[in-house]
This record gives C-alpha cells, sequence and structure tokens, in this order.
C-alpha cells in the first residue's frame, strides 16, 4: 500500500525546502500550501484588528446614552462594516488558513492539490478587502444598511453599493475556489491506509464546509447581483413599486446566510475535536457519531433560512416549519457537547492554552446554542427578533465559538509552525483576560436585549445605561486583550528560544506530529505509512 | 456614588415588585434583567414559552456543566488520572439523542399553540392600518365595530428628546422625564390610543424601506415592509401607556422613532375618537371647498 516509486521520492528529495528566494517570490508567487495558508492567518489577523477597531468605536459611542462621538450615519457604517469584515476578512480566511495548513499534513499529502489556484484564490482577497475598506473613505461614506444589506434600505447607498458588491463577488470567487481545493485535495490526496473514515474530524468537518461553501456562495452572488442591477440598471427584483418583492431578498440571502453561520462554526467543532482528546489523553468519544452529526448539522443549516425572518409575515405553516427546523439542530448539536464532555470523562487532562480555549469554547458556544433554541421558538423570537438578545446570541456563537476556536487551534498548531514554542504564562494570561471581559461584555446584552433594546441603534434609553456600559468596559478590556495574543505569537515566531519536539504535546495523535517541528517546507513527500495508534480518535471500528 | 448606586438598587427593587404585583410597567427599568410580562394575554404567553425555554436551557445546563466541572476536577492529570481507553457507550448515545427530542416537543407544543392563536385576526373590533416611513409612524384609524374613521395623523419623537440626541448636544438624557419616569427616545408626539378590552387588528406596511412595529408590552413586533401589508392584533387588559421601537434598521434615524401606545377606557376612547372625528371633518371642509369650486366651473 504505501510501496513508492523510488524514483519519484528522489525527485521530490531533491526539492526538500527549496524556498523560493526573494521576499516578493516567496509570498506573492508561491504555491505552496504552508506559505499560503500563513499568509491567510496573517491577513485574517490583521482583519481581526481592522473590524475590532469598528467594534470598539461602537461600544465607545455606545458607553453611555446621548450621542457624544459620532453621528447616527456614521454608527450605520460601523456596525456594516465590522459585520462585513469579521465575517469574510476574519472568521473566514482564518480557517481557510487553518485548512491549508494542516489538511495536507493531517492526511498525508505533500501540497494542496491545485497549488497555483491556491495562490490566486489568497491573492483576490487582499484587494477586495481593499474595495471594502476604502468606502469608508468615499465621499458619503461606506454602506450603512447592515452586512444583511436588505433592501430597499441598502439601495439608498451611493458607490458604496457597486464597491460592496464587487468586493463581496470577489471573496465569493476567492471562498469558491478555496474550498474546490480543499475538497480535491481531500478526496484525491489522502495518503494510502487514511480512510475518509479514519480522517481527522478536522479534515471532516472541513469537507462538509466546503460543500456548504459551492452550494451557498453562487447564492449570494446572485442576490447582491440582483441588488446591482436593481441600483444601477433600472431592474426592479426588490422594488415593490417595480412589482418586486424586499422580502425575496431575504429569503435569498438567508438561504446563503444561514449556511454561512455553519461554515463558521463546523470547522471550529473539527478543531476543539482534535484538541480535547489530545490533552485528554484519551480517544475522540463517539467519532462516527461526530461525522455523522457534522453532516446533519450541515444538511439541516440548508433548510432552516426562515429563521431570520420570523417577523416579516411568513404564512402559519412555513413558521412553523422554520421552527421545527431550527429545534431539530439542537439534537446534532448537542451529540456533540456531550461527546466532548465524554472525552475528557476518565482521561488524565492538562490544561495547556489550547485546552483552556477548547474548554471556553464548550461551555460559552453552549450558551450560545442555548440561546439558539430559545430564538426557534417563534412566539419568543417576535420579542427577540432585531433586540440586543439576538446580538449577544450570535457573538456567543461566532466570538466564543468560532474566534475561540481559532485562537485554540493556533496556541494548538503554532509549535509546528515555527518549530518554538510560545510562552505558555502569557497564553494563560491572554485566556483568562479574554475569556473573563468576553462575558463582561457580551452576557449583559442579553438582559438589555430582553429588556427591550434594539440592535443597531447608536442611542438608547437611560433604562439600558448601566448594562452598557458594563458591556463597553468588557469590549475594551476583550480588545486590549488581543493584544496580548499578537505579542505571544510575536515572540513564539522570533524570539521563543524554546525548540518544540515533533511530537509537541504529550497526548497528540495525528500524522502532523510524525513530521518534524517546524514542518518542512514540502510535506509528506512520500506518503506515511499509517497506523491505528496514529489516528486522534483511535481505532474507529470498536 | 454610594447613594446613587442605592438609589437605583432601590428603584430596580421597585421595578421588580411592581412587575411581579402585576402592574403594567410603562418603561424598560434599570438593571432589568427579563422580558416584561406585558399586558396581554398573548404577551403573558410569549413571556410563559420564553421562561419555559429558559428553564429547560437551565436544566440542561446545570447536567452538562456538572458533568464537565466533575470531570474537569476528577479526571487531571496532576491528581494521578489514568486514560481509560474507551471511546463509545451505545446506550449513552441513543439515550441523549432521545432525550433532547422529547424536550423539544415538550416545548415546541405549546409554542405552536401559540403562534396559531397569534395569527388569528379574526372577530377584531377596529382596525388600525400602521404606516412606517423614515423615521416616522403614521396611524390609521380604519375603522371601529364596522365604523369606518377619517382619523389618522403621523407620530414622531417628541421634541424634548430629539434637542437632546443631537450629536454633541450637550444635554443630559436623564433630564427627559414624563410622569416621573425616564422617557428618553422612548416618547412622541402624539401615541397611538387604543380602547382597553377591544380586539383591534393592525395592518401594517411602510411607505420607503423595511421597519417594523415592536412595542415590548404587547408580545410581538411585525415588519412594516413596502409593497407588502402584514396584519397582527391585539387586546389590551389594562389601561397605560406602553412604549416601544422600530425594530428594523432603516437608516440614519432608525434609534430616533419610538412608539407610544396609550390604553384608556372604552367609554375615554370613544369620545377621543368623536372628538378627533368632528376635528378631521372639519379640515376636510375647510380643504375640500376651493376644490369643490373649481370643479363646479370646470
Amino acid at each position: 500500500m504505501a510501496a513508492v516509486n523510488p524514483a519519484i521520492s528522489d525527485i521530490h528529495a531533491d526539492e526538500h525546502d527549496h524556498k523560493p528566494h526573494g521576499f516578493l517570490h516567496r509570498w506573492l508567487f508561491t504555491t505552496n500550501h504552508k506559505d499560503i495558508g500563513t499568509l491567510y492567518l496573517v491577513f485574517s489577523l490583521t482583519a481581526f484588528f481592522i473590524g475590532g477597531s469598528f467594534a470598539m468605536l461602537i461600544r465607545a459611542e455606545l458607553f453611555q446614552p446621548g450621542l457624544q462621538l459620532m453621528q447616527p450615519e456614521f454608527f450605520n457604517q460601523l456596525t456594516t462594516m465590522h459585520g462585513l469584515i469579521m465575517i469574510f476578512g476574519a472568521i473566514m480566511p482564518a480557517f481557510v488558513g487553518l485548512a491549508n495548513w494542516m489538511i495536507p499534513m493531517m492526511i498525508g499529502a505533500p501540497d494542496m492539490a491545485l497549488p497555483r489556484m491556491n495562490n490566486w484564490s489568497f491573492w483576490i482577497l487582499p484587494f477586495a478587502f481593499l474595495l471594502l475598506v476604502m468606502e469608508v473613505f468615499l465621499p458619503g461614506g461606506g454602506p450603512q444598511g447592515g452586512w444583511t444589506m436588505y433592501p430597499p434600505l441598502a439601495l439608498e447607498g451611493g458607490a458604496n453599493v457597486a464597491f460592496m458588491i464587487f468586493a463581496i463577488h470577489l471573496m465569493g470567487i476567492s471562498s469558491i475556489m478555496g474550498a474546490i481545493n480543499i475538497i480535491a485535495t481531500i478526496l484525491n490526496m489522502r495518503a494510502p491506509g487514511m480512510d475518509l473514515l479514519k480522517m481527522p474530524v478536522f479534515v471532516w468537518s472541513w469537507l462538509i464546509t466546503a460543500f456548504l461553501l459551492i452550494m451557498v456562495m453562487p447564492v449570494l452572488a446572485g442576490a447582491v447581483t440582483m441588488l446591482l442591477t436593481d441600483k444601477f440598471f433600472g431592474t426592479s427584483f426588490f422594488h415593490a413599486a417595480g412589482g418586486g418583492d424586499p422580502v425575496m431578498f431575504q429569503h435569498i440571502f438567508w438561504f446563503f446566510g444561514h449556511p454561512e453561520v455553519y461554515i463558521m462554526i463546523l470547522p471550529a467543532f473539527g478543531i476543539i475535536s482534535e484538541i480535547i482528546p489530545t490533552f485528554s489523553r484519551k480517544p475522540l468519544f463517539g467519532y462516527q457519531a461526530m461525522v455523522y452529526s457534522l453532516a446533519s448539522i450541515a444538511f439541516l443549516s440548508c433548510i432552516v433560512w426562515a429563521h431570520h425572518m420570523f417577523a416579516v409575515g411568513m404564512p402559519l405553516g412555513g413558521e412553523l416549519f422554520f421552527m421545527y427546523g431550527t429545534m431539530l439542530i439542537g439534537i446534532p448539536t448537542g451529540v456533540k457537547v456531550f461527546n466532548w464532555v465524554s472525552t475528557m470523562w476518565k482521561g488524565s487532562i492538562t490544561f495547556e492554552t489550547p485546552m483552556l480555549f477548547a474548554i471556553a469554547f464548550v461551555v460559552l458556544f453552549t450558551i450560545g446554542g442555548f440561546s439558539g433554541v430559545m430564538c426557534a421558538i417563534v412566539p419568543a423570537d417576535f420579542q427577540y427578533q432585531d433586540t440586543y438578545f439576538v446580538v449577544a446570541h450570535f457573538h456567543y456563537v461566532l466570538v466564543t465559538g468560532a474566534l475561540f476556536g481559532i485562537m485554540a487551534a493556533v496556541y494548538y498548531w503554532l509549535p509546528k509552525w515555527s518549530g518554538n514554542m510560545y510562552s505558555e504564562k502569557w497564553g494563560k494570561i491572554h485566556f483568562w483576560s479574554s475569556v473573563i471581559s468576553v462575558n463582561v461584555l457580551f452576557f449583559p446584552q442579553h438582559f438589555v436585549g430582553l429588556a427591550g433594546m434594539p440592535r443597531r441603534i447608536p442611542d438608547y434609553n437611560v433604562a439600558f445605561a448601566d448594562f452598557n456600559m458594563m458591556s463597553s468596559i468588557g469590549g475594551f478590556w476583550f480588545g486590549l486583550s488581543q493584544f496580548i495574543f499578537l505579542g505571544v505569537i510575536i515572540h513564539c515566531v522570533y524570539y521563543s528560544r524554546q525548540r518544540a519536539t515533533a511530537q509537541v504535546w504529550e497526548g497528540a495523535r495525528g500524522l502532523e506530529w510524525t513530521l518534524p517541528s517546524p514542518a518542512p517546507y514540502h510535506s509528506f513527500s512520500t506518503p506515511p505509512v499509517i497506523t491505528d495508534d496514529m489516528l486522534a480518535h483511535g481505532n474507529v471500528t470498536h | 456614588m454610594i447613594s446613587s448606586g442605592v438609589m437605583r438598587v432601590r428603584r430596580a427593587v421597585a421595578g421588580l415588585a411592581m412587575a411581579a404585583s402585576g402592574l403594567a410597567l410603562a418603561n424598560p427599568q434599570p438593571w432589568q434583567l427579563n422580558m416584561p410580562t406585558g399586558v396581554t394575554s398573548i404577551s403573558e404567553r410569549v413571556h410563559g414559552v420564553h421562561m419555559l425555554a429558559f428553564w429547560v436551557c437551565v436544566a440542561i445546563g446545570v447536567i452538562v456543566y456538572g458533568a464537565m466541572v466533575y470531570a474537569l476536577f476528577k479526571f487531571r492529570k496532576s491528581r494521578g488520572a489514568v486514560p481509560a481507553k474507551w471511546s463509545h457507550n451505545t446506550t449513552m448515545e441513543l439515550i441523549w439523542t432521545t432525550i433532547p427530542v422529547i424536550i423539544l416537543v415538550a416545548m415546541a407544543w405549546p409554542a405552536t399553540k401559540l403562534v396559531v392563536d397569534m395569527a388569528n385576526v379574526e372577530s377584531s373590533e377596529m382596525t388600525v392600518k400602521i404606516t412606517g416611513y423614515q423615521w416616522k409612524w403614521r396611524y390609521e384609524y380604519v375603522e371601529y365595530f364596522g365604523k369606518a374613521t377619517p382619523v389618522n395623523f403621523v407620530s414622531t419623537l417628541d421634541a424634548e428628546s430629539n434637542r437632546v440626541r443631537q450629536t454633541g448636544s450637550g444635554l443630559d438624557p436623564h433630564s427627559v422625564q414624563e410622569g416621573g419616569e425616564n422617557v428618553y427616545l422612548l416618547n412622541v408626539d402624539k401615541p397611538l390610543l387604543l380602547p382597553v378590552g377591544v380586539k383591534v387588528r393592525f395592518v401594517i406596511t411602510a411607505d420607503d424601506v423595511i421597519h417594523s412595529w415592536w412595542v415590548p408590552d404587547l408580545g410581538w413586533k411585525q415588519d412594516a415592509i413596502p409593497g407588502l401589508i402584514n396584519g397582527n392584533w391585539t387586546r389590551i387588559d389594562t389601561a397605560g401607556t406602553y412604549r416601544g421601537q422600530c425594530a428594523e434598521l432603516c437608516g440614519k434615524d432608525h434609534g430616533f422613532m419610538p412608539i407610544v401606545v396609550k390604553a384608556v377606557p372604552k367609554a375615554e376612547f370613544e369620545q377621543w375618537l368623536a372628538t378627533q372625528e368632528s376635528a378631521a371633518a372639519a379640515a376636510k371642509t375647510a380643504q375640500a371647498a376651493p376644490v369643490a369650486t373649481t370643479a363646479t366651473q370646470g
């Protein structure tokens, strides 16, 4: 099975560690999965700080009632751009970066299947992002209609509508190419013996996510193209006066938007399913259930989109269908949480930084899941919809869910990438500072939402003042804490003197840990021979 | 500092006590933690399904987090825990897939009955048409017990809040008071007057962009969408003033188009409606007179 043509292997061996010379040559023309992964991750971190600074401005204005700092127009730009930047600039590219770095190493491949397309799909992104961010400096400013771009409001913008739509088109193309590459790699490049049902759960989560991306990104492209022609070419897809329907946009948008939510969380599920077994020193509980629950979450995510629209006036049957469908997602998600806890049960647990983030993920993502089930209940959602309760819900899912998953992954694999150990002390300081502040930031938002504070408002009644001030203090604290993260990464990559071993973590299983640290420029030039004890989930047949 | 903190706590406690005693709260209260029970049978049931879902989540949370905390203390390497080898338990997996199904059905059942009742606008006794504009609401009293009325008016943010909310006004939002309550951004020039104990049907639409009409004490919000007409209804049990806000981003002054519903006894409402009707009729004749002359000349 693992027999390799020695001639081919020799050629590969010759190329080993032939990094291109010169900064531009290496980073601009690179087709190497690790370099491209690094580019994605650096890009994502940059976008995270830009989107985060927008959030800081939002929280500064909401620090107390009354408008102190800005006009409402600018506030609306901030909320719109914060959403777009964090989703398309920070979270999604971070997961693609992790996929690029880890998937070839985890399945025993030398690189991604389509390396040139890989380069192209990354290098579209900075330009798309530039188009998006430069709008803020255009006359008339950036888009103010929210990241959901609901017409007719979104069409009231000026030139920024065109900029935003082209930026979204480019990001969509980039995502689709990234997804094609990941599917091609996983289906074609696995080392002999790496059967589908032996793949690490992170690889599974990305395989499923990639199919979701290919399914829904073209739908988003269609929706924004219709916005474009409505705005500039006289069509009336969404103009009621011309026979169009504003609600149709919402249906199309959320047909993309709900699977998108899972695009941003499934890879995090995968990461957590790698980290918890490592630091519990025990195989992942219920490997097959984990894979099947990923698949059923992905399927259900495609048929529940209108739960974002319970207040638009759907027919009774529609409200009930989307309520039941949404509640069902609680079941596979519950299975995942129970399986993570069972993995820790009777393990031998240690608390390195990746494990701390993984534990926080399980606890806090579950809070987001609870409020998600509450939002699924249609009559209750008539109250929750478009309030801070929903803001709290999706930030628990996306910040303490997706983002904590990414941070856990960075701490987990950084020693493998850089060959150095990060500072465990500062990693833990970053963790505790983040996990406390993020709750000070988002938990009170549940209360103001239930008390009646709508989202996307720049100013509010004094009754909401105390919790908003608390939330802002948590926000600034959380924002500042992320400079510790930046510091830990820079220190680890450039200054740390503590070398990482190949294994890095005592309980780590999986092919990536059989490579030296830092991982060689080309991962597996010859397919590795795989034994069951190399896999994080052990032997899945019993 | 301390005394103002104590005052705040007292006010919050007073608020909670009022909520508990069933008195209608017109405003959100400082440190308010939960959804208002509201002043209609529907809003009480909405609060009911909300609390049911909440306590189910709390119960599941106690079990899951309890198991997790136990594992994190008990199975530490530093306590000499030796990892087990197992990675499956079909019985357990079946149990924790089946029990959530039962819990979900138990939650969906009352919710379904409630959605069905909320959708039933039949046998309403009056109709109010609500139209959202950037950034105000128009209320048209279409009919009252089958009799058409010409009464309609526009309701916008009150002048005091509007003065204070200008960027850099330097004015204190705490100073915007009415009837001993702070009404900053929650007050209008003309509230929507409704009779107590009457089933009111709302037809809701918008003229420019999408808005959403929301009064938490009535238990629901409904999007106001240009080109579409949405229906909803309420029957208010208790007289009082109930405040809400537009809940769908609708442009720069989205945060500044509040909703105030004033529920009054039926007799008082009928008296008010009659006054409004005669005022509307007078205005109509005054307007129509020159038009009529031109028409005969033509």
